[in-house]
């Protein structure tokens, strides 16, 4: 009997270091395993939206729920063999599915529990 | 090793040209594929669907598979005499502790690591035989409860990962470890395990795995991220004067101020008496709030003083909650 163990990490923090830091383009680039110039188009089409988007692309910084989208994105261009617009078109309405997921359980925890 | 009819898996003749290959899995994917499908057994469908079509799609690996001979789907069976060292590049192999896709895991022509194999990770064609590669990543669900999540948890893992022994050969391994989930995990968080995954090749790092914490419905509590919502019923009469009433929280009961003329629905916070935030538990104190959901309780069955008693209510009251149903147009 052993009382080792393994600790899991939280995957928005470990490659940023610090809870509130938010992630650069090129760690974005890093931890998804996307190109420079595969993550830019996904910016360019709407589908990955940086905190700072009016500034060049190297000093772009992108809030934690990006990883999320970014390896979604690895996933459905690995799988499906998508073309960059059909990523960023696949990438946006899962994103908004995703919302809308948010609101309908959002919803649901206000609804009192039905009587039995 | 069990039989797997990968044929069958993708819905295709055996005679199946390319074209119909790649077809049949994208129509399959985008039945099952995870991040499309509202299917619970999707995931699972879309591993078999993308096994199937790794091995399909390539020239090679399909030969070898073709070369197996057609079994009954989940029957355990050998490849016969003479494919391991056409298509096994030679040497002893064991196939009693190893999946059919790891048998072609290995064969030239495709990614090491599978479209069903979760991650960036996986070499690619043409790459160099003493290349070092990353072991695959592989993903976990861990379901736990609201109250470990909580105060953090360890979770006992049991895997079966591809492994190579001292000769290079491929085999299956159990691995038993345990996993400490740290306080603040919510639904649907994945927590990283760094190198737990599959072992590299060549020196080439190990994979991770990846958790995906599941909470199991609570009874009293509704879960939306960090914060907690819980039913509060209210007599009438609370709800009406105001009240003070003991609500439960994970940390223990806690008084909480009804003010008077509270309706139904009506969501009373309780700041920071959610789940711990990430980080945030030990530190700053970061955590979700617990909403108390209200609701107005009436009772079934009226002893002969509350019936006059609400009797005298209704005749002494102005109150009228259907005022606007004559006002509106």
């Amino acid at each position: 009997m052993t009382n080792d163990y393994i600790e899991a990490q939280w995957m928005e923090l470990w490659e940023a270091g610090a809870v509130n830091a938010a992630w650069t383009f090129a760690s974005l680039c890093r931890v998804s395993g996307l190109s420079e110039g595969e993550l830019r188009e996904l910016v360019d089409y709407g589908a990955l939206v940086p905190d700072n988007p009016d500034t060049i692309a190297d000093r772009w910084t992108f809030g934690r729920h990006c990883v999320v989208i970014v390896q979604t994105a690895v996933r459905l261009r690995r799988d499906f063999d998508l073309d960059p617009p059909g990523l960023a078109l696949a990438l946006t309405l899962v994103n908004r599915i995703r919302d809308l997921e948010d609101e309908l359980r959002k919803m649901r925890v206000l609804a009192p529990r039905d009587e039995k | 090793m069990k039989y797997k009819d990968y044929y069958e898996i993708l819905g295709v003749d055996r005679t199946a040209d390319e074209a119909a290959i790649k077809k049949a899995y994208r129509k399959l994917a985008h039945k099952y594929h995870p991040d499309v499908s509202k299917d619970p057994e999707g995931e699972a469908k879309f591993k078999d669907v993308s096994e199937a079509y790794e091995t399909l799609r390539d020239t090679e690996k399909r030969a070898a598979y073709d070369q197996l001979g057609q079994q009954r789907p989940g029957q355990d069976f050998r490849p016969p005499p003479g494919w391991e060292s056409q298509f096994g590049g030679g040497g002893d192999m064991h196939f009693e502790d190893i999946d059919l896709s790891d048998l072609f895991a290995g064969l030239a022509g495709g990614a090491r690591a599978g479209r069903g194999a979760r991650g960036a990770r996986g070499g690619g064609p043409g790459m160099r035989p003493d290349m070092p590669i990353p072991g695959q990543d592989y993903e976990v669900t861990a379901h736990i409860s609201l109250e470990d999540a909580y105060n953090g948890t360890l979770v006992d893992l049991n895997l079966s990962v591809p492994d190579y022994d001292e000769q290079g050969r491929l085999h299956r391994v159990p691995r038993e470890f345990k996993a400490r989930i740290p306080k603040g995990a919510t639904d649907g968080q994945r927590l990283r395990l760094k190198g737990q995954g599959g072992k590299g090749i060549n020196g080439g790092p190990g994979g991770d795995l990846y958790l995906n914490v599941a909470l199991h419905p609570h009874s009293l509590y509704r879960v939306d991220g960090h914060d907690l919502y819980v039913d509060l019923p209210l007599t009438p009469w609370e709800a009406a004067l105001g009240a003070t009433v003991d609500v439960p929280t994970l940390a223990g009961e806690v008084s909480l101020k009804v003010p008077p003329g509270t309706s139904a629905g009506r969501k009373l916070r309780l700041a920071k008496r959610g789940l711990p935030k990430p980080g945030g538990a030990s530190s700053s104190g970061e955590a979700g709030d617990l909403f108390a959901i209200v609701q107005i309780a009436v009772p079934s069955v009226l002893s002969d003083r509350e019936r006059e008693l609400f009797r005298e209510l209704g005749e002494v009251s102005t109150f009228n909650p259907r005022g606007h149903f004559s006002s509106g147009s």
